[in-house]
């Protein structure tokens, strides 16, 4: 069986199960709605608009976010990459960073920026910038000295040399930092929205479930559950297995 | 003199802080036009000696002067060529071709130069290939013609059909020639194949190992095309293979 099938298999069963057991009463119908009602609630929130502007809300602050993250960590990470001393110091900081969620920033950034929408993109740059920085200082200390030398002989460097052959090399690992900068800001904004204010998402997902909407709870979740893996797998995943075999990777 | 080396020396720390003399005393000119293999056991220090004279690796002493200027640096009067095609994947072969003459001259110069070069190469049909979609041997003749549309003087070449299968490696070799005769270059050649430089050169160059020093020069006086004398050929095989043959065994002896 080819995979696609096996997938849309495998979540038919999955919602008949859900569907049977909410028919049956073997959970209550308060704590975990039938699909029928989480379904229900989507659609009501698409048609009177709500759902569509909290998804525009939500993808404002991840473009303004993940832009400002990508080109931050890229600059920071051509530093560390260049200079030994900032790799020392900055690189080993960066390392320790990357290990706190930044979700954990966010109580700071109330402080700072109030509670407001800066706060919550001031989370979703700290999520993608460490991870973007550390990939981009790893593609480059990683060329190949071939590239390089080859390059040299050719008359270039410094800047030229930089520009058209490092950056370029580089290439296979500015995708998959990009990748993996998009998924720790889309997580970050996720809970900053949860524990902060709206419109979005999860701000959404939070409010539902303070007046007890669970189908609405359940139907965001699925939202963003389906948007992560649409922009993982359909978008970076195919750029990245596309790279590898042009940067003859694979 | 078109290539003069004078006394060089290098010495590279091994991990183990030790110093060790990787060339000794190597001195050699070489004529404008002149084909020159260097000839020796792995390790012995070609691949050093010749990115010397490219400017990638400074000696330790000694010089490299071409028509009468030191060499420092990497420069584009020298084209250099290496055992790997070294092509840059995220562009085309004529992308790579045009790489290093993209900045002195107009889009349309540059692609009508690279063009040329292909097709000396015989590979205008693949301009618009990547290098991962076409073979070995084809990428090393991008390679050639990459170094080639810079129009070097001197023409670098260090094993550079060490990793390709014996028949692509023949039809190499009468490309080789027909490129050098039709473009006058003066090259330098590497290999670790008494055969193939005996078949391209006119002077062989025989180097000895730790430390790499010259152990003879020897100049081949066999009319071209060579292939119609066999017997030449095999006599001086036998004859440079007397003063490989210690070598070897030097290096054999410290491997066991
Ligand atoms: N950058 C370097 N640092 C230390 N040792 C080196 C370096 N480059 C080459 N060597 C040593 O120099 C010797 C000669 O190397 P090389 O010039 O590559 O030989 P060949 O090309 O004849 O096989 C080898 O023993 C190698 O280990
Ligand atoms: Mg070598």
């Amino acid at each position: 069986m080819k995979t696609i099938s096996k997938r849309i298999l495998f979540f038919a069963i999955l919602i008949g199960f859900w569907s049977l057991g909410s028919a049956l009463n073997w959970w209550s119908e308060v704590l975990f709605p039938s699909p029928i009602n989480v379904f229900q609630a989507l659609f009501t929130g698409v048609k009177d608009m709500t759902l569509i502007y909290d998804l525009i809300a939500s993808f404002r602050r991840l473009a303004i976010g993940l832009s400002i993250a990508l080109i931050l960590g890229t600059a920071i990470g051509v530093i560390i990459a260049k200079s030994k001393t900032a790799d020392d110091t900055i690189g080993a900081m960066l390392l320790a960073l990357q290990s706190v969620p930044s979700i954990v920033w966010l109580p700071l950034a109330i402080m700072w920026f109030g509670l407001n929408e800066k706060a919550v993109i001031f989370i979703v740059i700290l999520g993608g910038t460490f991870v973007m920085a550390l990939n981009i200082r790893t593609g480059i200390k990683n060329v190949q000295p071939l590239f390089i030398r080859a390059a040299r002989t050719m008359g270039s460097n410094g800047l030229d040399l930089f520009r058209r052959v490092i950056f370029p090399a580089s290439v296979p690992h500015i995708v998959t930092g990009s990748r993996l900068a998009w998924a720790f800001s889309w997580r970050a904004l996720m809970a900053g929205e949860l524990l902060s204010t709206g419109p979005g998402l999860g701000y959404t997902l939070r409010y539902a479930s303070d007046f007890g909407d669970m189908s609405l709870v359940i139907g965001v979740m699925i939202i963003i559950g389906v948007i992560g893996s649409i922009v993982d797998q359909l978008i970076f995943q195919r750029i990245e297995k596309n790279v590898a075999k042009r940067w003859g990777l694979v | 003199m078109f290539l003069t080396i004078d006394k060089l020396n290098k010495q590279f720390y091994t991990p183990e802080k030790q110093l060790s003399t990787v060339l000794k005393d190597i001195s050699f000119s070489a004529d404008e036009g002149e084909f020159i293999s260097i000839l020796g056991p792995s390790g012995c220090g070609k691949s050093t000696l010749l990115s010397i004279i490219a400017g990638l690796t400074p000696s330790t002493s000694g010089t490299v002067e071409v028509q009468g200027n030191r060499i420092i640096h990497p420069g584009k009067d020298r084209g250099m060529v290496f055992q790997e095609p070294a092509l840059f994947p995220w562009l085309t072969v004529i992308e790579n071709v045009i790489f290093p003459i993209k900045k002195e001259h107009s889009k349309k110069t540059a692609n009508e130069l690279a063009n040329n070069y292909l097709k000396m190469v015989q590979l205008s049909k693949y301009a618009h290939h990547y290098p991962h979609e076409i073979s070995g041997g084809m990428q090393q003749r991008v390679a050639i013609a990459r170094a080639l549309v810079m129009n070097p003087s001197l023409l670098l070449m260090d094993e550079p059909f060490g990793a390709l299968d014996e028949q692509t490696r023949s039809r190499l070799h009468v490309q080789l020639e027909h490129i050098w005769r039709d473009t006058k270059k003066t090259i330098i050649f590497i290999t670790h194949s008494i055969t193939e430089s005996i078949k391209l050169s006119d002077r062989v160059i025989v180097m000895g190992t730790q430390p790499g020093v010259i152990l003879t020069d020897i100049k081949i006086d066999i009319p071209r095309p060579r292939e119609k004398h066999k017997e030449q050929m095999i006599k001086l095989e036998s004859q440079i293979m007397v003063h490989l043959k210690s070598e070897i065994d030097k290096v054999i002896s410290e491997e066991t």
